[in-house]
């Protein structure tokens, strides 16, 4: 495979993940309706909202502010390039979960450098908030993948799926570290009670507090793309993958609607809680499921 | 009786042909501007955000729209936090002095295009409080106003009728109460100014 085709292939993937996703949290909208006995808008109502932001005018506040958000979109088409889904990788070899970690944590700092140069407190605050939230629960979340790592002997995410497919999903390996990597990606998605640094009726949603028309359309579907990453990586390291696609959606849609869900029957932590929570209990889950692998591991060995 | 010439084998018709006017011009941005607003309008008719600035009593009326025994969510409507993200502004009964203000602050931070939904007769002509001493009694002087609601206070039925009637004249391109007011910017400005003596909010707590 030469690289212009796998450049068409990870941009595909790309818009693949956008299409997914943006479908996918439609319908979400439904679920999280009917949960509160109500309609619900249709499911394509997320496309609508985007096309109605990018036909909308709107200010900018200088050219960080710009800047930074197509930093985040670049991000977060760049990141989903690398994700493999079902058996398909763009680019072979380098499908590594850091690399993903790494190109992740783009988008994430294209978005607070954006919306800390739009100049407004809220959104100074909201972006504080959601870096301290990164660090609460990216520290139980890599202390997992690290052991999940260490267990598989290999970082390559299709590798790791391959392997699944061979010794059963790793939910049965490490069921604690199942529950934990939940969790941790609740966190991730900033779902109910993990959504302090949106937080509406608060600080006024917070990091999007200025944003309006275009710019609030490219950092929708940057969110949608960086929400494709976080779950698909989920379903691949520990649900098996998928060897086909329709496996992998039902696996997908079963994850992202049942976070969801669980968010929408919540209230909200403030902040200190949530890093209170995460360093107590996922960590303490972690640790406990670690030392059940390495005393499993040394048994049969 | 004149005999109707019936088309057959023997006796065809005679058609005269007509010259079809071919556009040779290619259509200008313009016009495609114009074709691509038509698309746009169903976009922005199907998805509302609004942004409830809560003035007066018809407020108490919005909780029932939005919850489950009348979800205009299936509408595409939700409340949004603040007004760079919002795009219709609900007056919910009288401008005050002090409201005004703030309303036209809010009014001006949202991008266009941009509606303005008024609730009961308050925003119309003042209504019960016609003759107190702090409220303004037309709003449609100071702001432009899409749609008015009626009622005092309107029923949760008529605000989602009044919410499907936007929605119609947003689609049919109807709703162009903001290009009003960018077209007779002056005139609204000097309205306020009578009004309000300065638009400028001051920091009432910090001055």
């Amino acid at each position: 495979m030469n690289a212009l085709q796998s450049i068409g292939t990870g941009l595909g993937m790309a818009l693949f993940g956008w299409l997914l996703q943006t479908t996918i949290s439609g319908v979400t909208r439904k679920v999280i309706a009917r949960i509160q006995k109500r309609r619900g808008p249709v499911w394509y109502q997320n496309f609508r909202d985007i096309m109605k932001l990018l036909n909308k005018r709107s200010v900018t506040h200088g050219w960080a502010f710009d800047f930074g958000l197509l930093v985040a979109l670049a991000g977060a088409i760049g990141t989903a390039m690398f994700m493999p889904v079902a058996g398909i990788v763009a680019f072979k070899g380098f499908d590594n979960f850091f690399m993903i970690i790494y190109l992740a944590a783009l988008g994430v700092f294209g978005r607070a450098l954006s919306s800390g140069s739009s100049g407004n407190p809220l959104a100074t605050i909201g972006v504080m908030r959601g870096l301290t939230q990164n660090i609460g629960y990216k520290v139980p979340y890599m202390l997992l993948v690290i052991a999940l790592i260490s267990y598989y002997r290999t970082s390559s995410i299709s590798e790791i799926v391959e392997l699944q497919r061979v010794s059963g999903w790793s939910v049965l390996v490490m069921p604690l570290g199942f529950v934990v990597a939940f969790i941790s990606l609740h966190g991730m998605l900033g779902k109910k009670p993990f959504d302090t640094y949106l937080a509406p009726a608060e600080i006024a949603s917070g990091p999007l507090v200025e944003y309006g028309g275009k710019q609030l359309g490219i950092l929708m579907i940057a969110h949608e793309l960086s929400v494709f990453i976080e779950v698909s990586l989920f379903v691949n390291l520990f649900l098996g993958g998928g060897a086909t696609l329709p496996e992998f959606l039902l696996k997908y849609a079963f994850i992202y609607i049942l976070s969801s869900s669980l968010g929408a029957v919540m209230g909200r932590f403030r902040i200190e809680q949530v890093v209170r929570f995460y360093y107590k209990v996922p960590i303490a889950l972690t640790i406990v499921q670690i030392l059940m692998l390495a005393v499993m591991r040394g048994g049969v060995r | 009786m004149p005999k109707k010439e019936r088309p057959s084998r023997f006796h065809p018709v005679s058609h005269t042909m007509q010259t079809v006017e071919v556009p040779t011009e290619k259509i200008s941005p313009q016009e495609q501007a114009e074709a691509w607003e038509k698309i746009a309008h169903y976009f922005r008719a199907n998805s509302l955000w609004m942004l409830n600035y809560c003035t007066g009593c018809c407020a108490i009326e919005l909780p029932l729209v939005m919850t489950s025994q009348y979800d205009m969510e299936r509408l595409g409507m939700m409340p949004m936090a603040t007004p760079r993200q919002a795009d219709i502004l609900l007056v919910t009964g009288y401008a005050s002095l002090k409201t005004l203000r703030r309303l036209i602050y809010t009014y001006e931070q949202m991008g266009t295009p941009k509606y303005v939904v008024a609730f009961g007769p308050c925003a119309v002509n003042g209504g019960i409080y016609h003759d107190a001493y702090a409220v303004l009694n037309r709003l449609d002087l100071y702001l432009p106003v899409d749609l008015y609601i009626a009622g005092c206070m309107p029923k949760p039925e008529a605000v989602m009728n009044g919410f499907k009637r936007l929605i119609e004249l947003i689609e049919s391109g109807q709703a162009t109460g903001w290009k009003d007011y960018e077209r007779r910017f002056d005139w609204y400005k000097s309205n306020q100014l009578e009004a309000v003596g300065e638009v400028y909010i001051h920091d009432e707590f910090h001055e």
